[in-house]
């Protein structure tokens, strides 16, 4: 079995062979011949197999034509130069970034273009005219990266990018070194004229380069540590901020009072490490960009039928929020309806997988209700609008409570509760000190207590937690499942109930196990419905064809598809005819099969030939890999399964799951989201895994959403974590490894605690000297920063392993 | 020895010029994507190819040959 050369997959039904390359279809074979003839050739140079497979586009990009949309896409639009900025979600190697930047070979009107790669964009800057911007979107489908643009873009607000985090890190950075350097001196004990004469100087320099850390880069601290006073809530940041006060006024006091050399050292130290940790946390957060909402799964522009004044129905493409109750629309095969309309005319046959989770299409009939998010597989529907965008049934479940609440504020993370006491024991432990100190001699008292604030700074709890979390969002996101931000990680170690949703999380809409039953059929009839099929488009003709053996095909003589019902066919004196029940049996012949009362609820193609009732083709949903295992390794959680669909699978599903697995059927995006509603009120945490849009409800409500996907880069909006499906038998794995990331960290804490330990009882004593305070605290820091970088890879590792195991 | 002075005014003044170019870098968007430098860095250039329009016509008519 070869694999294609552009894009890698297996050649399975076609292989196409230019000179010594094979390609598993057309699409990649094109691709690859244009990039050859433009001396694009090292593109297959950097990787292998870097290319995608592009799919069809007729018609997609017609929206383009109306100047109103592109001026909203373009960034850039002055005097022939037109700069725009796509998403391209395709891109995933360096090649792709080379040929992406490298555009301007293949397209002439291209200036320039420059690949943002963790963000998946590109900015392209065009020289060109109005039809250009079209022309490039097409070219880019056509050589497999086709980009996303969606109403979310049309109205695109200027994001004013933050970057202070990087000023602030720089700026820390910057005094901080500069103040080791020029506090050097004193720290070793000599008395020497000329130190002595510069001293004053010297300290001074450092208070200045303090200024801009303290009132700048260490503001986030103060806002956060106020806020948190306010809202009477003791968090991380209230300590930190007072170690950063009391270091700041102990050491200006020093140096005009002539005391000391002032902490300045330790201070600018800190600040850097501090923010350095959550520099690391942001970069790591910036992989998956999670705010698209629903508005994102709409296409950003519909055709609409006008009369104009010579009475003739014209097309004209508009936005989809111009569009009015009472108008018509045209949605072509393979289009989203964008609202809730009533059929006029055309062949409906529309899959609403996003919706009610069904993946079989219903067809419908002129004058029924097509409600928004379906999709059309056959043909062309003339449609009359319901309601406006805005109204529709899809935002309705979205507008719910559920998505308005404030979901940061259900995390407990375990570095809130932790500093919490931790603040409360320092300040007492100062205070006694203090005390202590008054009474032994008062002249140390001020000494001790800014020093007990001073060293026990939880520095190192403020960084174990980023660095451990950000570790192990890395090492999830190398394992496939990527999550929203690290807190997700806490909560996941604690859930102790997992629900399921059936269609497309545990079954797989990638296979299908088909299953014949009724009279056998001749090999003649075997032919022509072989033959038949194959002139067929609709998915299951697809499914079955890819079955039936493939000798000896013969085109029928006579063809014929009435769409959504079936199809009939002749080849010398054979006729057959394949598809829906009512099409295919004859009601004045007699019916030798009986009706299988369980086919109702089964997904199955009938089959009749030369007039007589043969039997059916039954689709059974197959289930992923590893269903069983998952569930059995999930035995110390409680595990619920829920589905849209009927009760046909509940004998598979009991056989397949532990005994007592709760099972329910005919849940509809409502109703599961109450049932997880029900189980957090009996106060259990929550795990949803579902598969997207019509349990977006659900994954929000959940205290853990998980999206399960088999394309990474179409999901859920309301979820906390996206995971591949490919690695589904790796689940409960996922879990233990999120459980042992809340041990690190413990054991972080523990580790600093030591260290605060040992600072705290230097600085009881009067024996803090700034050179000690120096040493430790960026010891500290460092020393956790190594640990939990070191814990967490040997977790991941061991991750790996595991994994390696269970194939 | 109170040349010390001039020699930390100077030296903070360079110091003060190359954070200024700093914040000058992170303003004009450098530090935005500090992934994607480190691959292109890595691509090779392009060698100037000097019968450039003879190979594309080879290469063109092969294409259509094979598509037969």
């Amino acid at each position: 079995m070869t694999n294609c050369f552009h894009c890698g997959d297996p050649c399975l039904d076609v292989e196409i062979k230019l000179e010594d390359k094979s390609f598993c279809c057309q699409g990649c074979k094109t691709v690859f011949d244009i990039l050859n003839e433009n001396d694009l050739g090292y593109y297959y140079d950097l990787e292998a197999s870097p290319g995608i497979s592009p799919e069809a586009v007729e018609g997609k990009f017609d929206f383009l034509d109306n100047q109103t949309i592109v001026e909203k896409l373009l960034e850039f639009n002055d005097g022939g130069t037109q700069v725009v900025s796509f998403l391209i979600p395709s891109i995933h190697c360096s090649s792709c970034i080379w040929i992406l930047e490298n555009l301007s070979k293949l397209i002439p009107e291209v200036r320039s273009s420059q690949v943002n790669f963790p963000e998946k964009t590109v900015r392209i800057t065009l020289s060109g005219s109005e039809k250009s911007l079209k022309n490039l979107v097409q070219l880019l489908s056509r050589i497999g990266y086709e980009p996303y643009i969606s109403l979310e873009d049309s109205d695109k607000k200027e994001k004013r990018k933050d970057r202070s985090i990087i000023y602030k890190l720089g700026i820390a950075g910057f005094a901080f070194g500069n103040v080791m350097f020029l506090s050097l001196p004193e720290y070793f004990e000599n008395y020497d004229f000329w130190l002595e004469q510069f001293k004053p100087f010297f300290r001074w320099l450092m208070f200045a380069f303090s200024l801009p850390v303290v009132f700048y880069s260490a503001s986030d601290y103060f806002i956060s540590a106020y806020k948190g006073l306010r809202s009477r809530m003791l968090n991380i940041d209230i300590p930190i901020a007072l170690g950063i006060i009391a270091l700041f006024v102990r050491s200006t006091l020093d140096i005009v009072m002539g005391w000391g050399t002032g902490f300045f050292d330790s201070l600018t130290g800190l600040l850097f490490f501090l923010l350095l940790g959550k520099f690391f946390q942001q970069m790591t957060y910036s992989y998956l960009s999670f705010e698209r909402d629903y508005k994102s799964y709409f296409p950003i522009a519909v055709t609409r039928l006008k009369r104009n004044q010579s009475k003739e129905t014209v097309e004209e493409q508009v936005e989809v929020y111009e569009v009015e109750k009472g108008d018509r629309l045209l949605v072509r095969n393979n289009e989203i309806l964008p609202v809730d309309a009533i059929l006029i005319r055309g062949n409906a046959l529309i899959d609403y997988s996003f919706v009610t989770g069904e993946a079989d299409p219903i067809a419908k009939r002129s004058g029924d209700k097509l409600f928004a998010g379906g999709k059309q597989q056959a043909g062309v529907l003339e449609v009359e609008v319901l309601k406006p965008v805005s109204q529709s049934y899809l935002t309705q479940l979205w507008s719910n409570d559920v998505f308005s609440k404030n979901h940061q504020s259900s995390f407990k993370s375990l570095t809130d509760g932790i500093s919490k006491r931790f603040t409360i024991v320092i300040l007492s432990i100062a205070f006694i000190a203090t005390a202590y100190w008054l009474f032994a001699d008062a002249s140390k008292a001020f000494d001790v207590f800014t020093a007990v604030l001073i060293i026990a700074c939880p520095c190192a709890i403020a960084l174990a937690a980023p660095f451990t979390l950000g570790n192990l969002l890395r090492i999830f996101g190398r394992e496939k499942l990527y999550l929203k931000e690290a807190p997700v990680i806490e909560q996941m170690a604690k859930v102790d109930t997992v629900v399921f949703d059936k269609t497309g999380t545990l079954t797989t809409n990638q296979k299908n196990v088909i299953t014949y039953e009724g009279l056998d059929l001749t090999p003649d009839e075997k032919q022509l419905l072989t033959g038949t099929l194959r002139a067929s488009n609709h998915p299951l003709s697809r499914a079955l064809y890819d079955l039936l053996a493939k000798n000896n095909i013969q085109t029928p003589d006579a063809f014929e598809e009435e769409v959504g019902k079936g199809m009939s066919a002749s080849f010398k004196n054979h006729s057959i005819k394949v598809g829906a029940y009512d099409f295919v049996s004859f009601n004045d012949a007699p019916q030798p099969v009986p009706i299988n009362t369980d086919l109702e609820n089964r997904t199955a193609v009938h089959i009749s030939a030369n007039e007589t009732y043969k039997g059916c083709y039954v689709f059974n949903n197959e289930y992923r890999e590893g269903v069983s295992e998952t569930f059995n390794a999930l035995s110390d959680k409680e595990v619920v399964v829920l589905s849209g669909d009927n009760d046909g699978e509940r004998e598979r599903l009991e056989a397949m799951l532990p005994h007592g697995t709760a099972i329910h059927f005919n849940q509809k995006p409502a109703d599961k989201l109450n049932f997880i509603k029900n189980l957090q009120e009996q106060g259990k945490v929550v795990m949803m895994v579902g598969d997207g849009l019509n349990d977006a409800g659900a994954l929000r409500q959940s205290d853990v959403g998980i999206a399960i996907s088999e394309n990474t880069n179409i999901f859920s909006p309301a979820c906390d974590g996206i995971f591949d499906a490919s690695h589904f038998k790796q689940f409960s794995e996922y879990l233990s490894l999120a459980n042992r990331g809340t041990q690190i960290i413990k054991w972080a804490f523990i580790f600093s605690l030591f260290y605060n330990l040992i600072g705290v009882s230097f600085a009881v004593t009067g024996n803090l000297k700034p050179v000690v305070a120096a040493i430790l605290m960026p010891l500290s820091s460092i020393s956790i920063v190594a640990f939990t970088t070191i814990m967490t890879q040997r977790a991941g590792r061991k991750l790996r392993i595991d994994i390696n195991k269970q194939k | 020895m109170s040349i010390i002075y001039l020699l930390i005014a100077i030296s903070i003044f360079v110091a003060i010029f190359f954070f200024v170019v700093f914040l000058y870098a992170v303003r004009s968007g450098q530090y935005d994507d500090t992934y994607t430098p480190s691959v292109r860095m890595l691509f090779d250039d392009e060698l100037v190819k000097e019968d450039k329009p003879k190979s594309k016509k080879e290469s063109k008519s092969n294409a259509l040959n094979q598509t037969k």
